[in-house]
């Protein structure tokens, strides 16, 4: 079953446009890498999943229509967005009392359970809690939620590397079972990379890049050329090249193994060079083209 | 044929764990009015510091007590009563206007401030859907505040009548007098019924007002509660030079014109008012006025489900 399905998304503010178009199945128990650039429309797309924001063309979450029935989402989906939100008035204790008060897939001794490896005191205002034990506490309150969709919108801005090295390995630890499905939108792509099954690079409101990680793995591979073989290299259309310590690094996709051996080294492209790759061939085309 | 079974029994469990996912609407609403009084404490801390302020300046006050009794005893019956309960009806005015401050402060942020500091974006991450949260932060100003003032009141006036008592025994006097015209269980009765009628019911569209401006203002909900009106009534007064705007509001402020009691202008503890409940639930203005007061909350849930943070 599709825990996501979007046809026609659209979404716009006044006359710019965030999402343009945008069609998308996520089979259940994915774990899909949103990537994009500052207004890629990251968060727009989703802000509509979650409901928060209406949008023009169909979605389906879990089955429900999520403007229509947020509430009812909110049962089987829950979200961390990119600043930390919880009301810096309410205290740790009160935090856990409402949302056992009211969510039917909270259990309580767990989110306490993932408290007391945290030095976050129960007595204690969120106000009064560092950033980055505000995203430990978040963090407690969502993976004690039995939900079906985790949706995480830049959930480690602003923290440092320890805490984000942290916040991945209990969402890795502690969440992943394979009826979940977690959606994670960032830029900072190094750290989720191998958290991910599938990924999906999103620019100016479209998707460019949708592919199991399986399928990247497979498809792109990157060449450290010999300065001699540059020519060579060049004639086998790389989608990208950048120089690296001098020398010239190309990245290909679906090219046979041994004759990219004979340019040079061989090494597997991280995500972030494939996104500025595919980043860089969809803006080398004019915007008009790219609609044909 | 076993793995088929383990299949089913995997898939049952399954269905098990899923399956008690509800939670009663009314559950959803006690939580959500509990965080209202977790975030504004001064729904009952305001009323409260005032009822201790009074307190305490009727403590110094009582001393000349037993002169005023005496002095009391000489005049008839209605201008007795008055001299006796005067300071029983101030602190309960005191009260009311505090809540009213405080009520109209609290809807004014109440769908504002959840906005500005981004916090909506954690209560909408769990399944409580905005009607709910709505009717919740309605009921602050038109249930949880009179209930609140009608506790606090009934219980200083009890800690009054207590103190009065003692200083009269003291001095030698009979609590008679005082017991006779202040009759505690009634002064009580009238009290609630002020505050249902004239406090909740009837002002009602306004707060809701409030609420909806607070749902809609991307900044300075304030000034927008408050300008839209002046505007009206300013606007009238140069196209007609007629001021019914004005005097619509008057109205709803005061709660004159609403007939819930027989003698206006008499304080609503004074034992000589006559309730007439029958007047006014069948009084027009009342229905208009909880028909808008509907209309204004539709409109404020509306606005919650299309605003995000700003």
């Amino acid at each position: 079953m599709a825990c996501i399905e979007a046809r026609g998304l659209r979404k716009s503010f006044g006359t710019t446009i965030a999402l343009d178009g945008i069609d998308l199945r996520v089979e259940e128990g994915r774990i899909l890498g949103l990537i994009g650039p500052n207004g890629a429309g990251k968060t727009t797309a989703l802000n509509a999943i979650l409901g928060l924001i209406p949008y023009q063309g169909e979605l389906n979450v879990l089955g429900r229509n999520p403007w229509t029935e947020r509430n009812r989402l909110m049962q089987d989906a829950c979200f961390i967005s990119d600043v930390a939100v919880l009301p810096r008035w309410m205290r740790v204790s009160q935090a856990l009392d409402y949302v056992a008060g009211v969510h039917p897939r909270f259990d309580r001794a767990k989110a306490e359970g993932f408290l007391t490896k945290t030095t976050i005191r129960h007595g204690s205002r969120v106000r009064e809690l560092s950033k980055g034990m505000v995203t430990q506490l978040h963090l407690a309150l969502v993976m004690a939620i039995d939900a079906r969709l985790l949706v995480l919108d830049e959930p480690t801005l602003g923290l440092d590397i320890l805490y984000r090295k942290q916040f991945y390995d209990s969402l890795l630890n502690d969440y992943l079972d394979r009826n979940r499905t977690i959606l994670v939108a960032t830029h900072q792509v190094e750290e989720i990379q191998h958290v991910l099954t599938d990924v999906m690079f999103i620019d100016r409101g479209r998707i460019v890049f949708n592919r199991s990680m399986e399928e990247v793995e497979s498809r792109y591979l990157e060449v450290i050329v010999h300065p001699e073989k540059v020519a060579v290299a060049r004639a086998l259309k790389p989608m990208h090249e950048r120089q690296a310590i001098g020398r010239s690094v190309m990245l290909f996709d679906g090219a046979e193994r041994q004759q990219l051996a004979a340019l040079g080294d061989l090494r597997k492209p991280s995500i972030a060079d494939l996104f500025v790759a595919v980043l860089g061939v969809c803006r080398a085309i004019p915007p008009a083209r790219r609609k044909e | 044929m076993n793995a088929q079974a383990n299949a089913m029994a995997e898939s049952a469990v399954e269905s098990q764990v899923r399956a008690p996912a509800h939670i009663p609407a009314t559950r959803h609403l006690y939580w959500s009015v509990r965080r209202e009084l977790w975030e504004n404490r001064s729904i009952y801390l305001a009323p409260l510091a005032a009822a201790a302020l009074f307190v305490l300046g009727f403590a110094i006050s009582v001393v000349r007590l037993p002169g005023q009794m005496r002095a009391a005893a000489a005049l008839d019956p209605i201008h007795q009563r008055e001299a006796i309960a005067m300071p029983f009806d101030i602190v309960a005015g005191l009260l009311m206007i505090t809540a009213m401050i405080v009520g109209a402060f609290y809807c004014l942020d109440a769908l504002y401030g959840e906005r500005r500091d981004r916090s909506t974006l954690f209560w909408k991450s769990l399944p409580v859907s905005d009607l709910t949260t709505v009717l919740a932060k309605t009921s602050i100003p038109l249930v949880i505040l009179p209930l609140v003032t009608f506790a606090i009141t009934a219980v200083t006036q009890f800690i009054m009548l207590m103190v009065s008592s003692a200083v009269l025994v003291g001095s030698g006097q009979s609590v008679a007098t005082l017991w006779s015209q202040l009759s505690f269980f009634r002064m009580s009765l009238l009290l609630l019924y002020h505050l249902v009628t004239v406090h909740a019911l009837w002002p009602a569209p306004l707060y809701a007002w409030l609420l909806l401006v607070s749902a809609w203002a991307r900044r300075a909900p304030f000034v927008w509660a408050f300008l839209p009106p002046l505007a009206i009534c300013y606007l009238e007064k140069i196209a007609f030079n007629t001021a019914h705007f004005l005097a619509l509001l008057q109205h709803r402020l005061e709660g004159s014109g609403m007939e819930a009691l027989i003698v206006s202008g008499t304080f609503p503890m004074d034992p000589m008012t006559q309730l007439t409940p029958g007047r006014f639930l069948s009084a027009p203005g009342l229905w208009i006025g909880l028909a808008v007061t509907a209309a204004f909350l539709a409109a404020a849930v509306r606005l919650r489900r299309y605003r995000g943070p700003i």
